[in-house]
């Protein structure tokens, strides 16, 4: 604007000069009075102020993660924002990316067991579990029922589990500390319990095809009831502290929502997708293991924020501890492997004493049990993230000739740009937290 | 078989037009194998009438034979019907191609990127189809049949002293 006036200035002094020798006196005059009052006009009038044109709303790109420890692990969030609001988000996985479908490949179905545990690594036993159901499927097994309700227990203290290192991580991310600590507590003894149960506290490897490593004693039984009779008050601490807390409420309350038909259409499932008025839960759907043999309620919640996901967690909570105690109490006797001599592995005390057991222990572990060439299979179970599923072809062979993971951190995460659309830059952590990733699911 | 899977058999018959959809099971789970070209119609009749609102997964197979290489398979679930189903398109290799799911449902924006990088097939219409895990200049698409499983020496471009 600035420079329009200088060179309307620059007009006028060429056209006064040119002028000044056709015209009379009182002419020039009166056309220098005239010029200067228009150049007096034009710096009156509104287009002279200063405008400094976007300085204030650009858009800035701001990078979070890997390394930060609100992400909950290596995620990546490329994020342009608006002053404090988030304008868009783009969201970087394959930081943990360790290639197990490619793996899975070249390794017999029993060899990937322990790789299961690393992909959801807060509920490593709801991922066995999933796992062999699938094989288990594709092979044409059943396990035996006492294996199934004690699978039906370990998925469910899984997701005590899991769900209590979610509320402590989240409530940290909105800036509770000493509940994370507290949660730590409670889970140190189900990891104790796992202990005995499994052998190993956190990367368990505890199914077989057709059964189980170990048999669950009556030590670990008495030791189930125990806790989860002290359980539910000590929960109930954790919770009294950050739910009454107005802070936290006020941080979580009408955060980070998402719509119904948006939560449906991205493929959200779980807690996530309760949270958003559909209920739907494959313990219920699909039936797997015992659960429908079991009586419990599917909690649900219509809000769609980070507090109604809360409560659709914390309600899971409690249907876990009924649904455990269920089991206890109803757990048969008899044996833990299904009795298929040629597709599940035998004792190992016989394999040192017989032959036969001594073959077939030779055979299942160096080529692995086959299932029919050209099967397909697909098993899913409610882990305590969403769906997780296991596609499996084969052909013919003792390792998979494609395995797929569906693993509901991947898919969960495709709605956090939709989630923090318009959020406030404080509110993405808790968003994040209230989605509960986990990158060794996510990335595969 | 539920009722809404009878429909869709009667919907999807070569009366009605759609010739080439050949039905199958996968343990209790119907499959439909369908002409590439019309995966989009398809997706489309089976969100709106038959209420498949949504896609669980993509599962991208490498078959490593010589015509019709790589294999798609969908995994599509009914909310409403409580209902899974899956759909499957064979690809050749010379065009891995298959028009993108991106318009139905929003989920596949994520699956078929991870297909993408996984496999390398092409979806056409996709909006943003970069890869998903491995790095952007990578020239390999690592869940092939030919792709060894210890990688390809000097794959990554390391950083030089």
């Amino acid at each position: 604007m600035a420079e329009e006036i200088l060179h309307e200035i620059k007009k006028t002094k060429t056209e006064v000069t040119v002028n000044s020798g056709l015209h009379s006196k009182h002419d020039r005059a009166e056309d220098i009075l005239d010029n200067q009052n228009k150049i007096l006009r034009a710096l009156e009038s509104d287009d002279v102020r200063a405008h400094f044109e976007g300085a204030l709303d650009n858009q800035l790109v701001l990078n979070m993660g890997p390394q930060h420890p609100a992400t909950h692990g290596v995620l990546q969030l490329v994020v342009s924002l608006d002053g404090e609001s988030v304008v868009n988000t783009v969201p970087v996985l394959g930081y943990l990316h360790r290639g197990y479908e490619k793996l899975a490949e070249n390794m017999t179905f029993h060899e990937f067991i322990p790789h299961t545990d690393r992909l959801d690594y807060l509920s490593p036993l709801a991922n066995n579990v999933g796992y062999i159901l699938a094989v288990e499927k594709i092979l044409k097994i059943e396990a035996t029922p006492r294996a199934q309700y004690i699978r039906t227990i370990c998925c469910e203290v899984a997701r005590i589990a899991s769900h209590l290192v979610w509320m402590g991580s989240m409530a940290m991310d909105v800036g509770a500390l000493t509940v994370f600590l507290w949660g730590f507590t409670e889970r140190e003894k189900i990891l104790d319990i796992l202990d005995i149960l499994t052998g190993v506290r956190f990367t368990t490897s505890y199914t077989r095809i057709g059964g189980l490593a170990l048999d669950m004693s009556d030590e670990v039984n008495a030791r189930l009831n125990a806790f989860l009779d002290q359980f539910i008050p000590k929960f109930e601490d954790c919770r009294n502290l950050i739910e009454r807390n107005k802070i936290f409420i006020n941080r979580c309350e009408g955060v980070g929502y998402i719509s119904k038909e948006d939560a449906i259409s991205l493929g959200v499932t779980g807690p996530n997708l309760r949270a958003a008025g559909v209920e739907r839960d494959l313990r219920k759907d699909e039936p797997y293991l015992v659960y429908k043999e079991l009586d419990f309620d599917v909690p649900t919640y219509t809000e769609s924020d980070v507090l109604a996901r809360y409560y659709v967690r914390i309600k899971e909570v409690y249907e876990s501890v009924k649904l455990v105690r269920q089991c206890l109490a109803k757990l048969p006797s008899g044996p833990i492997n299904s009795p298929d001599a040629k597709q599940v592995l035998p004792d190992k005390g016989e394999v040192y004493s017989k032959m036969e057991e001594l073959i077939h222990d030779f055979m299942i572990i160096n080529f692995g049990t086959a299932p029919e060439k050209g099967a397909e299979a697909y098993q899913a179970i409610e882990a305590a993230k969403g769906e997780l599923g296991f596609y499996i072809i084969s052909n013919g062979k003792g390792y998979p000739f494609r395995l797929k993971i569906r693993s509901p951190s991947f898919v969960n995460l495709g709605a956090l740009p939709t989630m923090l659309d318009k959020a406030m830059i404080s509110d993405i952590v808790a968003i994040i937290g209230s989605i509960d990733p986990v990158m060794g699911e996510a990335d595969k | 078989m539920s009722e809404i899977i009878q429909q869709i058999k009667e919907k999807f018959s070569g009366a009605n037009g759609f010739s080439g959809f050949v039905f199958s099971e996968i343990n209790n789970f119907p499959m439909l194998e369908l002409p590439k070209e019309r995966l989009l119609e398809a997706a489309k009749i089976l969100r709106d009438e038959f209420k498949f609102e949504q896609l669980k997964d993509l599962i991208s197979v490498d078959r490593f034979t010589k015509l019709q290489r790589f294999e798609c398979i969908y995994n599509l679930y009914s909310l409403t019907h409580v209902t899974r189903m899956f759909l499957k398109v064979r690809l050749d290799l010379k065009k891995p191609e298959v028009d993108s799911l991106f318009p139905v449902w929003k989920s596949a924006n994520w699956s078929e990127r991870e297909a993408y990088d996984m496999m390398g097939i092409n979806f056409i219409g996709h909006p943003d189809l970069r890869r998903m895990y491995m790095m952007e200049e990578y020239e390999y698409y690592p869940l092939r049949k030919d792709y060894p499983l210890m990688g390809l020496p000097g794959a990554v471009q390391l950083p030089k002293k």
